[in-house]
């Protein structure tokens, strides 16, 4: 397979896995307001590649443990006298901070852990693409077989309930969606801006949408379209391709915007 | 007891270190309208909470009858506006109905021509009635309303109150709401409960307004009528009530307890 050998494809490819995966799970993290929850299971990641780098691990493993860790925890702890995003203030920076630190113990991973903290698409092996496209294929099945409960969770959580939908059982299987994401993504955008592509393709679909499926689909098609632009422009002007690949997102939000603005009739 | 749909025994809720609810005892029957008045801060949506599963009870005992139908009409349900929502759409939550199922709630609701319209953008009046519309799809045995009207003027709270009645008498339920809107209570209940941590007192509402317990609560002018609005925002317990409950049924402490957080 000589396509798979150009790395720009290989890049493309990646970009594209993660797209699919985080921006329908975006739209549950913009309409729950979750997205300080995204941008924490972010940072405690750098905890995870700390320890696998420690205990020579995988990434993968290690990143998705911390995640895990981190989400249950604050899903434990909410509700008992901390507001929820001091909380996960608390937990982010921290798990951070003791990760910077840990990785400054470990010989020989400085150069490393640029890598993980903006990603380096350009990077990506064939076996990263596998990991990238089992694991958005996995969030996707998981969000496609709970959407309804999902959705009526969100909508709210007594009509939930009445349903006979645990609300506290969907919270968690959109934690361990988040968690995997980002622990895929962790290699093509990087921990400092998984949660712009968790966020920004969301909120770049909302005015069009009258739907909660289509403002999804309308999600990953503004999410594919910033990876494949971004990956050009940063190939032509030689600039970094995941923060290129997040500019571009912006853009196409805040064109969006635009739009919405200067329509008759807004809905 | 065949006809009766649910009955709680003894029910006590905790809310964290709160005593919501205590040694509630109640049952409802088919096609009864019961009608839930009390205090702020009294426990009445947390009993309709019980009941609807959305909190479970710390103790005592909860029977439904088996395949109970439920329609839940909640206290206020805000929708994000960052989530775009037909109505058509939320009535297919969680489970999908098709398009006659969905036409018939919202005429029966009153809501026909509101379909295709997004949910934050229809009036309060219009999204109590997709509420409603969405409570009656699975033709239920028990509709249960919090405090619905909640932010209606008073034409359009008479309009879905009438609208409630008209749903009853096409369907056959049970209606058990909490409501503040004393001519709806004193006119259309078939039974008044009075609560206030716990079951003050109960029966048809001219017994229940002329109960001591009642009128120690919301005072005992006209009937009252104008008391039960009065008091519902400056509530101040009334030492005689205390005093009857201490005979009744349960212990003071725990009422004391109630009261404090009132």
């Amino acid at each position: 397979m000589t396509l798979f050998d150009d790395f720009m494809v290989r890049a493309t490819l990646a970009g594209l896995g993660v797209v699919l995966a985080a921006a329908p799970l975006g739209c549950f993290v913009v309409w729950r307001r979750m997205a300080y929850f995204g941008d924490a299971t972010a940072h405690a990641s750098i905890l995870g590649v700390a320890l696998a780098l420690a205990f020579n691990v995988s990434i993968l493993g290690g990143v998705l443990s911390v995640a895990l860790i981190m989400a249950l925890t604050v899903s434990a702890l909410g509700g008992r006298g901390y507001a929820m995003d001091t909380l996960l203030g608390v937990m982010a920076h921290s798990s951070l901070a003791f990760g910077l630190v840990a990785v400054s113990f470990i010989d020989g991973v400085r150069v490393d852990l640029m890598a993980y903290l903006f990603g380096d698409i350009l990077a990506v092996g064939r076996v990263d693409l596998l990991v990238i496209w089992g694991g958005a294929a996995l969030v996707l099945l998981l969000l496609l077989a709970r959407w309804s409960a999902l959705l009526t969770s969100t909508l709210n959580p007594d009509l939930a309930s009445a349903a006979g939908i645990s609300p506290r059982r969907e919270q968690l299987i959109l934690s361990i969606a988040l968690a995997m994401v980002v622990a895929v993504a962790i290699k093509v955008v990087g921990v400092l801006l998984i949660a712009a592509m968790l966020l920004i393709p969301a909120a770049a679909a909302r005015p069009f949408a009258r739907t909660p499926e289509r403002m999804a689909l309308i999600a990953v098609v503004i999410g594919a379209v910033s990876v494949l632009s971004g990956i050009q422009l940063a190939f032509q002007f030689d600039s970094p391709t995941g923060p290129t690949i997040v500019c571009v997102a912006a853009v196409l939000f805040c064109a969006a915007s635009v739009l919405d603005y200067l329509r008759p009739n807004r809905a | 007891m065949s006809d009766t749909l649910i009955s709680l025994k003894n029910v006590c809720v905790h809310i964290g270190a709160k005593v919501a609810l205590h040694d509630v005892n109640l049952a409802i029957k088919s096609g009864e309208i019961v009608t839930v008045v009390g205090p702020n801060g009294s426990g009445k949506s947390t009993l309709l909470r019980t009941l609807v599963s959305a909190i479970k009870p710390t103790g005592g005992q909860i029977t439904r009858m088996p395949n109970l139908r439920i329609g839940y009409v909640p206290q206020k349900l805000h929708i994000d506006p960052t989530l775009p929502l037909t109505v058509r759409r939320f009535l297919s939550l969680p489970r999908r109905v098709n398009d006659a199922v969905a036409e018939k709630a919202l005429n029966d609701a009153g809501a026909g021509d509101l379909g295709k319209r997004q949910m934050t953008g229809l009036s309060g009046g219009q999204f109590q009635r997709v509420l409603l519309a969405r409570a009656l799809l699975n033709n239920p045995h028990i509709l249960i309303l919090d405090e619905a009207t909640q932010g209606l003027d008073q034409p359009g709270s008479a309009d879905f109150y009438a609208q409630i009645a008209q749903v009853r008498q096409n369907f056959g339920c049970a209606v058990l709401m909490v409501s503040h809107e004393l001519h709806v209570v004193m006119a259309a209940s078939d039974r008044v409960i009075c609560l206030n941590g716990h079951i003050c007192c109960e029966g048809a509402p001219e017994i229940v307004a002329s109960a001591p317990e009642y009128r120690a609560l919301f005072g005992s002018g006209t009937q009252g009528a104008l008391a039960l609005y009065r008091h519902e925002h400056s509530h101040t317990h009334d030492e005689t009530c205390a005093h009857d409950h201490a005979q009744s049924h349960h212990n003071e402490n725990s009422h004391d307890n109630s009261e404090a957080t009132l």
